[in-house]
């Protein structure tokens, strides 16, 4: 597969990134000041979104693993908040996102001995079933995690208590929660924007691009696949525990596979092989899906049919697809 | 252990079946330190398998191997790379969506054991892009190290498999058909970078080829095998010399 070169990935300098970031960034603050509430709260919902997929892509664009159960870390993030509510009464998203973070590790490592064992369509279905089995606990012990009803989560307090929910909640979620998960996001793209980058980053590639030859540089495979399977899990699992006070409750249908696929879908329709693809697919994703099912009852169908026109049109994703269109025009100036 | 103080590597009779074949049938192998030897036989010889063995892709049926006079027969590829054996393949295998650069880069970092660090960035570590551009510089690939392992001309697929192999800084560097695939007029450039960088470091290169022009004027040694089996070991005079080895060997692969 010829692929045009990005731009000598790793020798990139830090300074080019952060051009680009931090002009978005300072654009995205603006959102709550000039935009109405709700678009607010459905961007929240996007950068969510796109924390997952980033975290989903550490594997399928730089490892080379289409994992099929992300869901489940996703659901491990949303359910380790919950249950932190129901029996432990916290209320600090700190500590959620702290409690998120372990159970995400627990989960991840151990889900991962299992998983990096394999690639191709074994891993696909190996990550698949064993978030299926998640799904399935979620489901039945319902005195624990609700059943089908779900699991409530009140609004959380931030910064250590110094904002509470208290008051008005869509104001809380367009201007406070929305800044929080902000902040998270620049966190943990400014990280895993590093984690890409680093030697480790490198290894991940290598094992992506030829297995056998990685070995025999000294790469330990199945040590590297486990380290990325477990930062990616953790990152998802994060994004789970920022969703759940903005949805303000859980359900097993996160943990669905269905809900995986979308993950995969975001992820492939932003373009998997850039770093910035999985973010712009998420949110993209999250505004098509809303829209879709605002419009009309058949939304699945609608959203089907708009997701398989835009893969055919730009089959290296939203993001290929301009960077060929700026090389493009770039070399006709 | 007769020759132990100037043998690198030695193999004691390894054997490897492939159900009834015997791919390596009782093969005591060596290669002495700083010397370019040559692996010779016809396709089926068991050549690539002798060196898949001495570097861990495949476990043996029995027989040990030595390297430095320890046995590392039940030795990880990790653990014999870490020992000093490295290898290139005989169909290129490269991380093609890297650039030439980043597949000799990423190597030393795996050398230097900076790849289990995921919160620095690899540019930042200036010591290792100047090595990389250095072993790029003694293969003759400066020129291409920004442009992806998977763009380059086949000999210099080539020629940057070696170099990554090369990067691990081995003792012992085992080349499976260095100049396969690539055009007679490229075979003696290819080799003559191989060669003039594996002799001005002093480390020992084993070179699996068939065209023997290449074998008799690069290698000090020469080991031929046929049907699992070492049939004559010795230096290119006397191998040209040996009748066994005209019939089982040149012939037929001059003929090809």
């Amino acid at each position: 597969m010829s692929v045009p070169a990005p731009a000598p990935r790793t020798t990139a300098s830090a300074t080019r990134p952060l051009r680009i970031a931090v002009p978005i960034a300072v654009l995205l603050a603006l959102v709550p000041l000039v935009l109405p509430p709700y678009s607010s709260i459905l961007l929240a919902y996007g950068l969510v979104m796109a924390i997952g997929a980033l975290g989903f892509n550490l594997l399928l664009g730089y490892t080379g693993l289409l994992s099929f159960g992300h869901s489940a870390y996703f659901g491990v993030g949303a359910y380790a908040v919950a249950l932190m509510v129901k029996y432990l009464r916290v209320t600090s998203m700190e500590l959620f996102l702290v409690g998120a973070i372990v159970a995400s590790v627990l989960i991840t490592a151990l889900f991962g001995v299992v998983c990096v064992r394999y690639t191709r369509i074994f891993f696909g279905i190996l990550t698949l079933a064993l978030s299926q089995v998640l799904w399935s606990l979620a489901f039945k012990f319902f005195w624990v995690t609700g059943g089908t009803d779900g699991l409530r989560v009140p609004t959380p307090s931030l910064f250590a208590g110094l904002v509470t929910g208290a008051g008005d909640k869509i104001a809380f979620m367009s201007h406070a929660y929305y800044y929080y998960v902000l902040i998270t996001f620049c966190v943990c793209v400014a990280l895993m924007w590093v984690i890409v980058n680093s030697p480790f980053g490198m290894a991940l590639q290598a094992i992506r691009d030829n297995e056998t030859r990685a070995e025999f540089v000294g790469v330990q495979i199945w040590r590297y696949r486990w380290v990325a399977f477990l930062v990616s899990g953790v990152f998802t699992g994060l994004a789970g525990a920022l969703w759940v006070p903005l949805n303000g409750l859980t359900t097993p249908d996160i943990m669905h596979w269905t809900f995986s696929g979308e993950i995969v879908f975001m992820t492939v329709l932003g373009g998997f092989r850039s770093f910035a693809g999985p973010i712009i697919g998420a949110i993209v994703f999250n505004y098509l899906k809303t829209y879709a099912v605002g419009y009309t009852v058949y939304w699945q169908l609608l959203l089907g049919a708009v997701l398989v026109g835009l893969v055919l049109s730009l089959p290296t994703g939203i993001v290929g697809t301009a960077s060929r269109l700026v090389a493009r025009f770039q070399g006709r100036s | 252990m007769e020759g132990a103080k100037i043998s690198l590597l030695v193999t004691k009779d390894l054997v490897k079946w492939f159900g009834d074949t015997h791919a390596v049938d009782h093969v005591n192998f060596t290669v002495k330190e700083s010397e370019v030897l040559a692996l010779i036989g016809s396709n089926g010889a068991g050549k690539t398998t002798l060196v898949n063995l001495i570097s861990g892709l495949f476990r043996p049926d029995g027989g040990q191997i030595l390297f430095r006079d320890a046995d590392v027969t039940k030795q990880s590829v990790h653990g014999r790379i870490k020992a000093g054996i490295a290898r290139s393949f005989q169909l290129v295998n490269l991380f093609d969506q890297l650039t030439a650069r980043d597949n000799v880069a990423l190597t030393i970092f795996s050398r230097e054991g900076k790849i289990a660090n995921l919160v620095a960035l690899a540019a930042s570590d200036t010591a290792v892009w100047d090595e990389a551009h250095e072993i790029l510089k003694a293969f003759g690939l400066e020129a291409k190290a920004r442009t992806l392992a998977g763009g380059v001309s086949q000999g210099e697929r080539k020629l940057l498999d070696v170099a990554v192999a090369y990067a691990l800084r081995p003792k012992l560097l085992f080349l499976d058909e260095p100049t396969s695939g690539v055009s007679t007029r490229e075979k003696a450039p290819i080799m003559d970078t191989v060669t003039s960088v594996v002799r001005s470091t002093g480390i020992s290169a084993a070179i699996i080829e068939h065209d023997m022009d290449v074998v008799f004027n690069y290698s000090d040694r020469i080991v031929a095998m046929h049907q699992g089996a070492i049939l004559a070991d010795g230096p290119p005079d006397e191998i040209r010399r040996n009748e066994t080895v005209i019939t089982n060997l040149i012939g037929t692969t001059e003929a090809r």
